[in-house]
């Protein structure tokens, strides 16, 4: 099976991400790959562990970006590709759904192709969709188990929705967004980083994919902080726990939330 | 304006995000209802009672399990005969899926999990809608407008107030052409007890890392560390459920307690968890990472239960007890349980 794990670099979900001056600050945190594509990786190498075949991670980003590229080579994945362009600083999903696209029309044979289900920073989850949609290839979001049936040329996955699982199958090739009951991510292994390491990544410009710099058709006009609480907490105390209990359901009621 | 609100239904049964949906748009003048499916005829009903002026109706039998591409083909071709300049939808698992793939056939795109709307100018003269979302989980907030149309936004689930229900209230039906060429197949589903999501809850109880610490507990013999940590730390959560349940609330957890295996992630709060908006938010044994503390910034109120005075989470807390959970938890379930009559 010819896989494709798309990935993105992302400021660690620890990091105390601010607005200043009208952009976009995480401090000194570090930039990683996205936590929920982790899962996607992870994912891409089971399938290639049950039916033979190669992972190559796709990104895009800047430069920087090749480190979060060098975490997924460390996990086992064979190869890997960078797409980055000054014109691509600004795309929405929409944008990054038709460049990704043209990315895997451009690497040819791909049977699927593997996205974790959203991203820490936009969180929107749409460009998995929209990637599919773009292909003209069929969907199948929140996976929480594949199974591909390589003779059959097919796929089934579990998905994971608000009322419990839904389970559908599709054609190969299709596109696949995975949750976490795929399994956690593995560690990278020290053989998997020393090749990372050493890794040359080609980087694909858009020309080279054969794509324009798509117009984004969403535009931030203001970025803000979340209103600060105030602490004006109020610690409820008495003698007993069935006292305080008391008290303090007292209070909540009070407050009419329930 | 022409306002489109798409309700939102699993086999016939709507998600209650829509009906807020549908509140927001009567804010703008008519409403216009699209429902998707078959055997939907109580959803109708429901549209109609929650303020919808018509109902636009897609049909079909290929449409009873909801496919992201038919779903989608549907809408867009609703969307480019009609010319609706707004479609709203409640943010659920199928409205983030179809409407994206709908928004590549319109050369839109979708904004999700909008938090507020704000709309001026009118459709004849310069039509501009202004839409504020969280990004980066919350720990921000954005205000963004597209530029195609029509304009496709999801609604975070009680962002904006439920309508009234009319009870009786009725209005036209209109059929529209369902598309039900696909590229997937529905081989069957697994239904899970979910019991109340936390998408939808008003009411959260949430545990934390403390839960495992239960000193009075003596785990079962023949375990080793590891599962009588989590036996613990299950047996915690049982009190924890326990108030959730006499307050007609969901579990939540902390990713801490997540992570050590005490809870499935579909619990999770906050970070690669969930984002939610409860109007009381109870947490106990959690002492509030960042990215916890920005997971529940939307909550009305909070109520922390911690044994540590200077935890993070009575930062954000409207009441606190500084105490153990194992003994506090169950004696505020037996408060609520007299008070409430239960």
């Amino acid at each position: 099976l010819k896989i494709i794990a798309c990935i993105k670099q992302v400021p660690d979900s620890e990091a105390k991400v601010r607005a200043e001056g009208g952009k976009v600050s995480w401090g000194d945190a570090p930039l990683v790959i996205n936590p929920f594509d982790e899962y996607a990786v992870e994912g891409a190498l089971q399938q290639k562990e049950a039916t033979g075949g190669t992972v190559t991670a796709l990104c895009i980003g800047p430069e920087s970006a090749k480190e979060a590229l060098k975490h997924a080579l460390a996990m086992g994945v064979d190869d890997a590709i960078l797409v980055s362009d000054p014109a691509l600083s600004n795309i929405d999903s929409v944008g990054a759904a038709r460049i990704l696209a043209a990315a895997i029309q451009k690497i040819g044979g791909v049977e699927m192709v593997v996205f974790g289900r959203q991203t820490l920073d936009n969180g929107s989850g749409l460009t998995p969709t929209q990637t599919a949609r773009v292909l003209g290839w069929p969907m199948l979001g929140l996976a929480g188990q594949i199974k591909v049936n390589a003779a059959a040329g097919s796929v089934q996955v579990e998905r994971v929705i608000e009322e419990g699982r839904q389970i559908v199958k599709a054609k190969l090739p299709a596109v696949v967004s995975v949750v976490q009951s795929i399994g956690e991510p593995r560690y990278p292994s020290f053989m998997g980083i020393r090749k990372a390491s050493k890794a040359e990544i080609p980087v694909w410009s858009l020309s080279d994919v054969g794509a324009s710099a798509p117009a984004p058709l969403v535009t931030r006009t203001e970025l803000m902080n979340p209103p600060s609480r105030e602490s004006r907490v109020e610690i409820i105390t008495g003698e007993s726990p069935a006292e305080i209990a008391e008290k303090l359901a007292d209070k909540i009621l009070a407050e009419k939330v329930l | 304006m022409k306002t489109f609100v798409y309700i939102d239904h699993f086999k016939g049964e709507a998600q209650p995000a829509s009906w807020e949906a549908l509140g927001l748009a009567k804010s703008f003048g008519a409403a216009t209802a699209l429902i998707f499916g078959s055997g939907v005829d109580e959803v109708v009903k429901s549209a109609f009672e929650y303020g919808a002026d018509e109902v636009l109706l897609a049909e079909d039998a290929a449409l009873l399990d909801y496919r992201a591409e038919t779903y989608a083909s549907t809408l867009s071709a609703l969307a480019s005969s009609l010319n609706p300049d707004l479609i709203l939808f409640p943010t659920t698992t199928r409205t983030r899926e179809f409407a994206a793939m709908a928004a590549v056939d319109l050369n839109s795109n979708v904004i999700t999990d909008a938090t507020a709307v704000e709309v001026s100018g009118d459709a004849s003269s310069s039509l501009s809608i202004l839409v504020t979302r969280p990004i980066y989980e919350a720990k921000l907030f954005e205000k963004v407008t597209a530029s195609g149309k029509p304009q496709l936004i999801t609604l975070r689930g009680r962002a904006f107030p439920k309508p009234e229900q009319q009870e009786g209230k009725t209005g036209t039906v209109t059929k529209v052409d369902a598309k039900t060429e696909a590229l997937t197949s529905v081989e069957g589903y697994s239904v899970a007890e979910v019991g109340v999501s936390l998408n939808d809850a008003g009411i959260i109880v949430s545990g934390g890392r403390g839960v495992s610490n239960n000193p009075s507990l003596q785990p079962p013999a023949g375990l080793d560390d590891k599962q009588a940590e989590i036996w613990k730390a299950q047996q915690g959560f049982k009190l924890v459920g326990e108030l959730a349940s006499v307050l007609g609330g969901a579990v939540g957890a902390s990713r801490a307690a997540v992570d050590a295996g005490y809870i499935p992630y579909s619990n999770q709060v906050g970070q690669t968890g969930k984002v939610v908006a409860p109007d009381l938010y109870i947490a106990a044994g959690i002492s509030g990472a960042i990215q916890h503390l920005a997971g529940i910034r939307s909550a009305k109120m909070v109520v922390a239960i911690n044994k540590d005075a200077d935890a993070p989470i009575f930062k954000v807390a409207r009441y606190g007890v500084v105490g153990d959970l194992f003994v506090i938890v169950p004696a505020l379930t037996e408060a609520f349980k007299k008070k409430l009559g239960k």
